[in-house]
């Protein structure tokens, strides 16, 4: 093994997952600085969500190591590892749609806190909580709109809302499930518009489609192909790879 | 606010409308089960966890109070331990139970519910058996409760911080997280949270409250048999709940009160009372599938907009 190489803030290493006889993570490696932003491709069925929820804890690896800035996180539960830097968005809206989007959020606000453990008292009336809620919200461009209900939001305020609820814990590591996933071309201006403001000392690792906005928000990429890492490099050489072509963009 | 007072004054005029003493026992029953279904409906309607195995909760504390006081023990001591005792065999069963989830968690609760039940119907010796045990109404700082008044009293004032502490629970974070946790667990764990034990506390709080309703039953019945802790009766607290509907406070109360009065009310006067339990419940889930209470609130939302506007002239 070799020694640990500083500043990584996601690092993992020989990562296995089978589901029966199928690898559906076969020895993935990946390093992601502080700050970097992180593309995956790779066709559909290579992965890239066994990836996360490898490196969430949604799923068990069978082998591998997964650090956080030099501390592992295989191996501890979901909450922990959200607790450590942690943050992830889904493809498939994840959101609690009779609430307020302040109250969504504010349910990740008060995730990592001890706050949850009270029986007495109005949530909906902590301004405290209220008062991150509402920053997390103007993050994604939704300021104001922390009393509108989800069932009544548009599909791209609710893709915008996933965002803030994954910013609302404080993630040093953000990984974003297709954030632009059933979105009409003006509302993937707004969302991409959106990426392109989140703090650059979040590292962000991204799985997209759009090819276009996803190439032009990542600073490296990295293309798996049933469960393994084919190769990986900048935006310029991954485009030029022949392999690229063969396995993605088509023949 | 204006519901807090109106409930108070509810509470506190029934001695004084309802006519003899029998229907101030029907009522002082109801608040009785209607504490141990709220304490239900933590579990059911906010948790999102069925249990059919509540009425361990209403039993092992009565037990409990029954032989501590048959002892020598004081009302008040014996019933800060018999809460003690209930809650503890709770947070035993908690950690048994929120092994599984949905079926699973229903049978443990059923199967553990059974286990306390044939332990009471079988050690003689401690439960006295099928024969189950006597009590009394308790005298609590030299106050003698035995009229059923001044008795009844005891309990709304009881029922009434319940009432209070239940009311806060819905829309405090913990409820939030709760209800957060019984819709979404995976977003929660990704949000931080510890799911397990949100669930294991809601089990817990469900349980000291059953274990509350439990102290006032022995009270007001003066007796315990295992009867109490029977399937028949965790199924018939599930009842409530759902009939009322889960997940409100109304709900659960307006449950106990209906099924109760069929139970102590209509049965002298209809032989086939169970048949008209029956009939009612089918009624209320084809007709309401949420419950009685959010099913009429639903109807009433609905219906306001369909009013017939005034025609201008």
């Amino acid at each position: 093994m070799p020694a640990l190489q500083p500043g990584a803030a996601l690092e993992i290493t020989g990562l296995q997952k089978r589901f029966g006889g199928v690898a559906a993570t076969r020895d993935v490696c990946l390093r992601v600085m502080p700050g970097e932003r992180r593309l995956l491709i790779g066709p559909n069925g290579a992965g890239k969500t066994t990836l996360f929820n490898l490196i969430t804890g949604d799923l068990t690896a069978n082998a591998g190591s997964v650090k956080l800035f030099g501390e592992e996180l295989l191996g501890r539960p979901v909450r922990a590892r959200v607790r450590m830097g942690l943050g992830r968005t889904y493809q498939i809206l994840t959101l609690f749609p009779d609430e307020t989007f302040a109250h969504n959020v504010a349910l990740a606000v008060i995730g990592p806190s001890g706050l949850g453990w009270r029986v007495w008292g109005r949530f909906a009336q902590r301004a405290d909580v209220r008062a991150q809620a509402d920053a997390a919200l103007a993050q994604v461009g939704l300021a104001g709109l922390g009393d509108r209900t989800v069932s009544h939001a548009s599909y791209g305020e609710r893709r915008r809302l996933e965002l803030a609820m994954a910013l609302a814990t404080r993630p040093r590591v953000l990984l974003l499930d297709e954030p632009l996933a059933g979105l009409s071309a003006p509302e993937r201006e707004t969302v991409s518009a959106v990426l392109d403001a989140l703090p650059p000392d979040i590292a962000i690792v991204l799985i997209e489609h759009d090819m276009d906005m996803a190439l032009a928000f990542a600073d490296r990429i990295t293309l798996l192909n049933f469960g393994g890492v084919v190769l990986e490099g900048t935006r310029a050489e991954v485009i030029a790879d022949p392999r690229t072509r063969e396995v993605y963009l088509g023949e | 606010m204006k519901t807090a007072v109106v409930v108070a004054v509810g509470l506190l005029a029934v001695p004084f409308v309802l006519p003899g003493t029998f229907y101030l026992a029907v009522a002082s029953h109801i608040v009785v089960f209607a504490l141990l279904a709220l304490s239900l409906n933590i579990l059911i309607g906010y948790g999102g966890m069925t249990s059919l195995g509540h009425a361990v909760y209403l039993g092992v504390p009565a037990y409990a109070y029954a032989v501590l006081t048959a002892d020598g023990m004081g009302a008040g001591l014996a019933a800060m331990l018999a809460v003690v005792l209930g809650t503890g065999l709770a947070a035993v069963f908690g950690v048994l139970a929120l092994r599984a989830s949905g079926l699973g968690f229903l049978m443990i609760t059923l199967a553990l519910g059974q286990i306390v039940w044939g332990l009471s119907y079988r050690w003689v010796g401690l439960t006295g058996g099928d024969n189950g045990l006597r009590s009394s109404r308790p005298v609590l700082f030299g106050v003698d409760f035995a009229d059923p008044v001044r008795f009844y009293f005891l309990l709304a004032g009881l029922f009434g911080v319940a009432l209070l502490c239940l009311s806060q629970l819905a829309g405090s974070p913990f409820g939030v997280c709760l209800r957060g946790a019984r819709d979404q667990p995976r977003r929660m764990r990704m949000l931080g949270h510890h799911v397990w034990l949100i669930r294991y506390a809601a089990f817990v709080l469900a349980g000291f409250w059953g274990s509350v309703a439990g102290v006032l039953y022995v009270w007001d019945y003066g007796f315990i048999s295992p009867q109490t802790m029977s399937l028949q009766q965790s199924a018939e607290v599930l009842l409530m709940v759902v009939l009322g509907g889960a997940g409100t406070l109304a709900g659960p109360v307006a449950g106990a009160v209906i099924i109760m009065l069929v139970k102590t009310v209509v049965s002298s006067y209809v032989d086939r009372w169970a048949s008209l339990l029956g009939l009612i419940f089918i009624v209320v889930v084809m007709v309401l599938p949420q419950g009685l209470i959010p099913g009429l609130l639903g109807l009433r939302a609905r219906a306001a907009p369909m009013r017939p506007t005034p025609v201008r002239p």
